[in-house]
């Protein structure tokens, strides 16, 4: 066995400092802020017998200090905001207008770069592909599943086994997939089920993840398989929270199912739906773990985020890597406020 | 209609209108078209995660001559692939135990840290009134839009290099070594939480009904006192939710863990492991279908049990950054 508890002390002992350090951290927090206004409590009391015993007017009651309370409440969480993501944000819209070494200034060349290289065009195509795919495909799973098993027997069963992918990483959701494409010579037994599929209906295995652009639509699939859990539970929940009497009212006038589905669950969803595409278009935008873990973003199945790691990471081309992240930033912005538009326009009409 | 329905059965026809045969048979085929649809998408949902276990239990040469349905006709059972996957000796054998390790210690504090100051900076901004109280809560909701990729490079420089801002340096470099790197992954990873921890929190605190602060006000309680006492017990079940969340997301990471813990067996988690065995080994799959399963199992025990709230926390709508 190589496996030695010596080798992992150092690591526990670094987590015993960190949960240290987090109840330090926090419970110094706690304690000062309790501290501190049991301290002016106490001040402002010796102030008042000081002044009823000398007969002067007891001094003026000063304002209550939500602001100062408020500072250190907010404190780490801003602080922590400031120098992980605002100035980290700032600073790569600044690099991503200078050479690889962070050096020079170069203006817009590396958006340039990115729009003459015919690899990184192909990455942006890739990245439009996933993007108005797995949205569509997901949600429209997510419904259809989430509308079939309403009210079925065994419901909250089905719902688990659709919702589980959501559970596993994207890591390991690659892995599972690999094992489905898996390839093998025509003259052995092929061990992917896909393959054995293809075999069994008389057709040729094929070597899946190779070909473009069959590969990427197969990566998709894995995306898809993630989150049309996501697409069912949010649906099934709005689908529930229809009024049963709406629901019942069509029944009485006799509307098939799908008159039912098209003129009432549709319409009473839509802000629910709306939610699901934009997540889960987000999260498609800057899907990583995939493409790398399935095909490493060769054989033209690279996109957006896993071009900017090979980028700032890998070459050591900081510019053109934050040029990219700055692109995914830019693709981001439309559909939040799409969605923050949609949010005030519910408020006004409910 | 009322002519055709005696009064007596009004209760149970009245719903089914002038319900013929044909129309109720047709439903019934509809149900059963239905439910063969819902089954067939569940089997297709299910079968790759079935299929990837069934083969982590089958021995090496079966798994890589045969498909793993050959099991249920010649069911050879083994766990070597598990043994030889977590403590393997060989450098190729995954190793996976030491990494399993690096996931908890970095998954842990992790979590810990957004969920302390996310709650406490939730509080301020459902329940305190100060100046600009709004526009920091916008700024912290809008950052939950800025993807992660945007902070990366920086974040690892100031890391190595430290911040400073004219001159004047606001954060030395850390100079981490060793064990010590797991600091960079607990701050980065918690930096990344933030936006959304503060946005779910919020959302559920500023439900709490406005009398019962007002009431411990009147009573003389302060703020701290108040978020210890009543807030963070009435919270509790957002709390799991967001507990969930960031535990799956963390544990699931690659790319942050990538970056900021390196590849070093001393701080490398277990998706960074089983990412590079999947790149360099891609056809070892008695080590493979183990090692997915090994770095599965524990969110799936994680999310089986707290379904309920993980649900929950998914349904305030959200947009993770």
């Amino acid at each position: 066995m190589n496996f030695d508890f010596a080798d992992q002390a150092p690591k526990l002992m670094m987590l015993l400092w960190g949960l240290v350090a987090f109840a330090v951290v926090v419970g110094g927090l706690i304690v000062l802020l309790d501290a501190v206004p049991a301290f002016f409590a106490r001040h402002r009391e010796a102030q008042l017998v000081a002044a009823s015993v000398s007969g002067s007017p007891p001094p003026r009651r000063t304002k209550p200090r939500e602001g100062l309370f408020a500072l250190f409440f907010l404190l780490p969480t801003v602080l922590l905001l400031l120098i992980g993501l605002v100035v980290p944000a700032v600073r790569t819209t600044l690099l991503s207008f200078m050479d690889s070494g962070s050096q020079n200034w170069v203006g817009l060349d590396n958006y340039r770069w990115m729009f003459a290289e015919d690899a990184i065009v192909r990455v942006l195509l890739n990245t439009l592909v996933w993007v108005t795919l797995v949205p569509l495909v997901a949600t429209a799973m997510g419904l259809l599943y989430a509308v079939l098993v309403d009210k079925a027997r065994l419901e909250s069963l089905a719902k688990s086994l659709i919702f589980m992918p959501l559970a596993i990483s994207f890591v390991g959701a690659s892995i599972i997939w690999r094992f489905v494409y898996a390839y093998r010579d025509e003259d052995q037994e092929q061990i992917g089920l896909l393959n054995q599929i293809v075999v069994s209906l008389g057709g040729a295995p094929r070597q899946w993840l190779l070909d473009s652009p069959l590969n990427t639509l197969l990566l998709i699939v894995i995306m898809v398989w993630i989150q049309a859990g996501f697409a069912m539970v949010v649906l099934s929940a709005a689908i529930k929270a229809i009024p049963a009497d709406i629901v019942e009212a069509a029944r009485l006038d006799g509307v098939n199912p799908w008159q039912m589905f098209r003129q009432i669950t549709l319409p009473s969803i839509r802000p629910a739906l709306i939610v699901v595409v934009v997540t889960i278009s987000i999260a498609t935008l800057k899907v990583f773990d995939i493409v790398r873990t399935a095909t490493n973003g060769n054989y033209d199945t690279s996109v957006i985020a896993n071009e900017m790691y090979n980028q700032a990471f890998r070459y050591g081309e900081n510019g053109q890597g934050s040029a990219l992240a700055v692109f995914l930033f830019v693709l981001v912005v439309p559909i939040v406020i799409f969605q923050i538009r949609n949010l005030r326009r519910q408020r006004r009409e409910g | 209609m009322t002519t055709t329905t005696p009064p007596a059965a009004i209760g149970t026809q009245a719903t089914e209108p002038r319900s013929t045969r044909a129309a109720r048979v047709g439903r019934r085929l509809n149900s059963r078209i239905a439910t063969l649809v819902a089954i067939v998408i569940a089997i297709v949902w299910t079968i790759p995660t079935f299929g990837l276990f069934v083969s982590s239990l089958r021995p090496e040469a079966e798994i890589k001559t045969t498909g793993w349905w050959n099991f249920f006709s010649n069911p050879e059972f083994t766990l070597e692939n598990y043994q030889d996957v977590l403590f393997g000796q060989s450098s190729s054998s995954g190793q996976l135990a030491n990494y399993f390790i690096n996931s908890l210690v970095i998954t842990l504090p992790s979590v810990l840290f957004p969920l302390a100051f996310a709650s406490l900076a939730a509080y301020a901004l459902a329940w305190m009134n100060f100046r600009g109280r709004d526009w920091v809560y916008i700024g912290i909701f809008a950052l939950q839009i800025v993807p992660l990729q945007m902070a990366l490079v920086p974040l690892l420089s100031f890391f190595s290099r430290g911040l400073s801002l004219g001159g004047v340096t606001l954060m030395p470099a850390w100079n981490l070594d060793g064990a010590q790197n797991f600091a960079q992954v607990w701050f980065a990873h918690t930096c990344f939480a933030l936006p959304f921890a503060v946005f779910l929190l919020h959302n559920f605190m500023s439900q709490l009904p406005k009398d019962l602060m007002e009431a411990a006000r009147v009573d003389g309680a302060s703020h701290p006192r108040i978020f210890r006492t009543i807030v963070l017990p009435l919270i509790a079940p957002a709390l799991a939710a967001f507990g969930i969340f960031q535990f799956l997301w963390v544990w699931n990471d690659l790319l942050v863990a990538l970056i900021f813990a390196g590849g070093s067996e001393v701080t490398a988690p277990l998706t960074v492991r089983l990412a590079e065995l999947a790149g360099t080994r891609g056809n070892e799959w008695q080590r493979l279908t183990a090692g997915a399963f090994v770095s599965i199992v524990v969110p799936l025990l994680v999310f089986l049990s707290l379904q309920r709230y993980f649900v929950r926390g998914l349904l305030t709508g959200s947009v993770k950054g």
